[in-house]
């Protein structure tokens, strides 16, 4: 009976929810003449995930465009679709709106997304969806080529850069202090990383190296793990069209993680597991329990930020401090390069199925004007933006932001911006923590090469 | 399914109109009766016959989330399934799911609902208030509230077992991982096997207990020779009910996300992951259709069982 009752619910509820959806729809068409209102959506969440954004979004952006577009006589409403979940997730999210043609007016998305995104059809190159005002758009010459190129695909611009991004190893000066090790700390082959792990782990470091590894890590651990370690190896992961399979560079990414996660207690290969081992290293690092760890800024500026971290650490310029990431050997990097990094960025786009798409063009550019980034990076919230005249101005008083602008970004390196990486990334994802799980670091790299031969369409796409 | 269950005498009622007691009871007539069905028909076939439709179109094609193949699908015929059948994830997932349905419904919801049930068979007032309360309220909390409070209950570092237990940084749900997502089931879905064994408990008459204590027999062979059969019936139905829904079920990704390393990646979670984390919507539907094969079989084979009592 009861279940025949809750049956019963479920399909008034259904067509309830029919009507609703009916009422939506009519309601949305009705504002051609009058109002105007346009939705704007990041992986960000006041009170969450990168909090600083959300709040300049609410209480910056919305207000003073809202403002501007009064003054010019027009009557628009912006409303913030905030989100706080995983990288992964937020794709999944978006992917789903705008494969049924919903969706936020102007959506944030990875640049490594654009490839797939654009093939599919979700978005489109921006003069095709907001005219010719994209391309004549008054940021680009303020915007270096490499940070471009992050928005271009196949040679049409698809959306405005966000910003840009360095990896580096920070490292806990107190416990580093407590092992004898010295505080200017600067590692100039892996052997010396390993070498610190090991003086840490004596001095009862409870994870003396976080090198995120295995596929609940997703994409970090990709970025913050494999992809700046094959640099150091001198590899890429597709050099001229060609992907490259079990090749030796990646024999030495992985010969590295097991020298880390196979049973050493250099790392701890149960956090790597863990449905939420990323947030949980952040926080780890914040109790002051791991000594190395390697990652973006976003872990300065999002994670153990003193106001608005996930993590925040309220000592961080006396504690935390920074290195750039060594390659196997002096010189034996990619190019030749005794150190090596990997960058990415976020990219800021239209949905192609807005209703008002100059308005919406408007608000993107605004977002991404000189004044709003300014406003943005105040108050400690610094990060690298895309543009060279307002980055000039807000590094000056942000020590890693100015090293990395200054020392890494030279060195760094890009993904491949193509639709089918993400499933490269996902298989190299794979092959980590098969190594740390006892498969013998010879057996990794062939079952990698394998499984991508079945992703980019057969082994004449991969060398290894 | 919907057949076989169907009670048979509705056939032997349309063939005896004569005995002056009409199929047509509440006096209708065949096009106004079909008016009263249509709107739970038109709901059937737009939330249940055309997805189960559509999966199956689905996936036949190379449709992903993203990329060129979202755009222009195009159709490849049986090669989704038959990468399945090729693919140890599937495989892996397959076993591990009756695993997870052996393990959680088959022993866990179904001997622990019973044995509540007996215990609690003659049991009046505050008692079995209080259990049936617990019991229930295990079942009817949002699941998000009860995985929230089970990370709470086994996390690794700052876990309420490893508190209580004085066993700090041992990690529960990547060690045991099957065992905890089991016991996890179990603990969220005994209810419902609890209150129907209760149920089928108060159908067994009385004095056939009583004769079987007056002729000496111990409790086991009392539930053997005279519960047992009285509740055959029940029995059967309950397992084929929580069967499917523990086949079906996606509670456990709340908890381990299919991990560590694919050992709780149940057909539920594998579908997930396939279908929209790694965007193949073409072969999550070709695994989507093969889920709803198995368990039509074990339908069938439960429907089976219950028929051989008549």
């Amino acid at each position: 009976m009861v279940r025949n009752r809750s049956m019963g619910v479920v399909a008034v509820l259904a067509a309830s929810a029919l009507g609703l959806a009916a009422c939506g729809q009519s309601s949305g068409d009705g504002g051609e003449g009058g109002a105007i209102e346009l939705t704007i959506a990041q992986n960000a969440i006041a009170g969450g995930k990168n909090a600083a954004a959300a709040d300049h979004i609410a209480s910056w952006v919305i207000p003073k465009f809202e403002e501007a577009q009064k003054a010019k006589g027009k009557d628009v409403t912006v409303k913030f679709v905030p989100s706080g979940v995983d990288d992964e997730q937020y794709k999944t999210k978006l992917s789903l709106d705008l494969k049924s043609g919903k969706g936020a007016d102007v959506i944030d998305i990875d640049g490594i997304w654009a490839g797939e995104f654009a093939e599919a059809g979700y978005i489109k190159p921006l003069a095709e969806v907001a005219g010719p005002e994209a391309e004549s758009w008054e940021g680009w010459q303020q915007i270096p080529e490499a940070v471009q190129g992050l928005a271009t695909y196949n040679g049409k611009k698809y959306a405005l850069p966000v910003g840009t991004d360095g990896r580096v190893l920070y490292f806990n000066k107190t416990l580093f202090q407590k092992a004898g090790l010295p505080a200017d700390w600067q590692p100039v082959s892996w052997q010396e990383v390993l070498d610190a792990g090991e003086k840490l782990k004596s001095s009862g470091v409870p994870v003396p190296i976080q090198i995120n590894a295995g596929t609940a890590m997703g994409e970090a651990t990709t970025m913050q793990g494999v992809l700046p370690l094959l640099a150091g190896a001198g590899g890429e992961v597709q050099v001229d069209g060609k992907w490259t399979g079990a090749a030796q560079p990646l024999k030495d990414v992985l010969g590295l993680y097991q020298k880390v996660y196979g049973g050493s207690g250099l790392g701890d290969p149960k956090l790597q597991q863990e449905a939420k081992g990323r947030d949980k290293s952040f926080q780890q690092f914040a109790e002051g329990k791991v000594g190395i760890l390697l990652e973006g800024d976003y872990f300065w500026r999002g994670v153990v930020n003193p106001k608005t971290g996930v993590a925040p650490m309220a000592d961080r310029e006396e504690v935390v401090g920074y290195a750039k990431i060594p390659a196997i050997e002096p010189g034996k990097g990619i190019r030749g390069q005794d150190f090596v990094s990997m960058s990415g960025g976020a990219l800021r786009t239209l949905n192609p199925n807005s209703k008002h798409p100059k308005e919406a063009f408007e608000l993107l550019a605004f977002t991404l004007s000189a004044d709003a980034l300014k406003e943005e990076t105040k108050d400690g919230n610094v990060r690298i933006t895309p543009r060279t005249d307002v980055n000039k101005e807000i590094l000056a008083g942000e020590p890693l932001l100015t090293y990395i602008s200054d020392e890494v970004l030279p060195l760094t390196a890009y993904r491949p911006p193509v639709a089918v990486y993400p499933q490269v990334s996902v298989a190299l994802q794979e092959a980590t923590p098969a190594v740390a799980g006892g498969t013998a670091a010879d057996q990794a790299p062939a079952d990698y090469q394998k499984k991508l031969e079945g992703i980019v369409g057969g082994a004449a796409n991969v060398a290894s | 399914m919907a057949q076989q269950t169907s009670p048979p005498d509705t056939k032997a009622l349309d063939e005896s109109p004569a005995r002056g007691y009409s199929s047509d009871a509440a006096g209708l007539g065949r096009l106004r009766a079909g008016a009263f069905v249509a709107p739970a028909l038109a709901l059937i076939a737009v939330f249940l016959v055309f997805p189960a439709l559509w999966v199956i179109y689905l996936g036949l094609m190379n449709y992903r989330l993203t990329g060129i193949a979202a755009a222009e699908p195009q159709f490849v015929g049986l090669d989704n399934y038959l990468k399945a059948l090729s693919d140890p994830g599937f495989w892996n997932s397959t076993v591990l799911t009756f695993q997870f349905v052996l393990g959680s419904a088959v022993i866990g919801q179904v001997v622990l609902g019973f044995t509540l049930a007996w215990l609690m068979r003659n049991r009046r007032g505050t008692l079995k208030s209080v259990v049936e309360g617990v019991v229930i309220l295990a079942w009817i909390l949002p699941s998000a509230v009860v995985a929230f409070l089970w990370v709470a209950l086994l996390d690794r570092d700052s876990g309420t077992l490893n508190a209580l237990l004085g066993i700090p940084g041992f990690a529960w749900l990547l060690d045991y991982p099957m065992l905890s997502i089991i016991l996890f089931n179990t603990w969220r879905g005994t209810a419902f096997s609890m209150m129907l064994y209760g149920a089928a408990l108060g159908n067994v008459p009385p004095s056939h207990l009583e004769s079987a204590r007056l002729a000496g027999a111990s409790g086991w062979q009392q539930l053997r020779d005279v519960v047992f059969p009285h509740i055959r019936g029940h029995i059967l139905t309950n397992l084929l009910l929580i069967s499917l829904w523990t086949f079906n079920d996606f509670g456990p990704f709340l908890l381990t996300a299919g991990g560590p390393e694919n050992k709780t990646e149940i057909l539920a979670v594998y579908v997930y992951k396939t279908a929209l984390q790694a965007g193949d919507l073409g072969y999550g539907a070709a695994i989507s259709t093969i889920i709803l094969l198995i368990n039509l079989v074990v339908a069938i084979f439960y429907l089976r069982l219950l028929r051989r009592k008549g």
